[in-house]
């Protein structure tokens, strides 16, 4: 087991609250990712669906 | 084939696309080993005691920091004078990554610091210029939300990202420039007597390499996404005309 001393609360929390922040920065671009994601091809889906309609009325 | 084939954005999406997903796992294993090797198995400072691990994190974290800066200042320089939106939206994307790294930076500072010097901050030069690197950040993400026009938005703020630059210079170099403060000199040095022992460099390297690639990976993702935002934007208002 690591000797911390007396030092610990600063070791931990050091690591402890920049490993969160990594991890929570980490999270929030890949769940923007995916959301954009989704919308622009939700979206795309439409478009295309209007455009062949059009194609079809003309 | 040269630089600015990467600058279309269609094309910049297809070939970020195989690289996004490694860099951010390798990254990841990068950190994972290297702070448990730093934590786990290198022996304590003679003089700092374990306070020393922290610097797995607070090195790394602080070069990001500032090296991002430089990397907005490069991305905006190329809006500036070339116009290719992508160098505007990878300044755009990185910014958030060097707030939290000045974040953890400082507050791993602080953590430090306390037992160190005995006090959680002091006016020293470095941290001084570093603290206001931060408040540049801040500014700069403020900027972008600000200003609805993207193009004047990705103007103003690749502006500031030139002024800025100053306090990501003096970070850097405050102690040279000074010689004064409370915050030691350079931790990584060419010169194998001045840089730190190698029982303490490699795992530091390996935590330097994951956040590098870290960094990296989310810039690109955060800029294949706005990339992405734009083209939602663009088509709807297309269907909606």
């Amino acid at each position: 087991m690591i000797e911390l001393g007396k030092y610990a609360f600063s070791v931990l929390a050091s690591y402890g609250i920049s490993i969160s922040i990594i991890i929570l920065l980490i999270f929030t671009y890949l769940v923007k990712a995916r959301k954009i994601s989704k919308q622009l091809h939700e979206i795309e889906t439409e478009w295309k669906s209007k455009d062949k309609k059009n194609e079809t009325i003309h | 084939m040269n630089i600015w084939y990467y600058a279309n954005p269609l094309k910049f999406l297809h070939i970020t696309s195989k690289v996004v997903n490694p860099l951010l796992i390798i990254g990841l294993i990068c950190v994972v080993s290297g702070l448990a090797w730093g934590f786990f198995f290198t022996p304590n400072d003679y003089k700092q005691g374990s306070t020393v691990k922290i610097i797995y994190i607070h090195v790394p974290a602080a070069l990001i920091a500032i090296n991002t800066w430089f990397v907005m200042l490069v991305s905006s320089l190329i809006w500036l004078i070339r116009r290719h939106h992508v160098s505007a939206l990878i300044a755009k994307s990185a910014a958030p990554v060097g707030v939290c790294m000045t974040i953890i930076t400082l507050l791993t500072g602080a953590l430090w610091g306390q037992p160190m010097w005995g006090t959680w901050w002091a006016w020293d030069p470095r941290l001084t210029s570093f603290l206001i690197l931060f408040l540049f950040y801040l500014g700069y993400i403020a900027l972008w939300k600000a200003i609805e026009d993207k193009d004047s938005a990705a103007d103003l703020t690749s502006v500031l990202c030139i002024v800025g630059s100053v306090f990501a210079v003096l970070s850097r170099y405050a102690v040279l420039f000074w010689n004064q403060g409370l915050h030691q000199g350079a931790t990584l040095s060419l010169d194998k007597e001045k840089n730190i022992a190698d029982v303490f460099y490699h795992p530091l390297l390996i935590c330097i390499l994951g956040f590098v690639l870290i960094f990296v990976a989310l810039t690109l993702i955060g800029c294949r996404t706005e990339i992405k935002l734009r083209r939602y934007s663009a088509i709807a208002a297309k269907i909606n005309t």
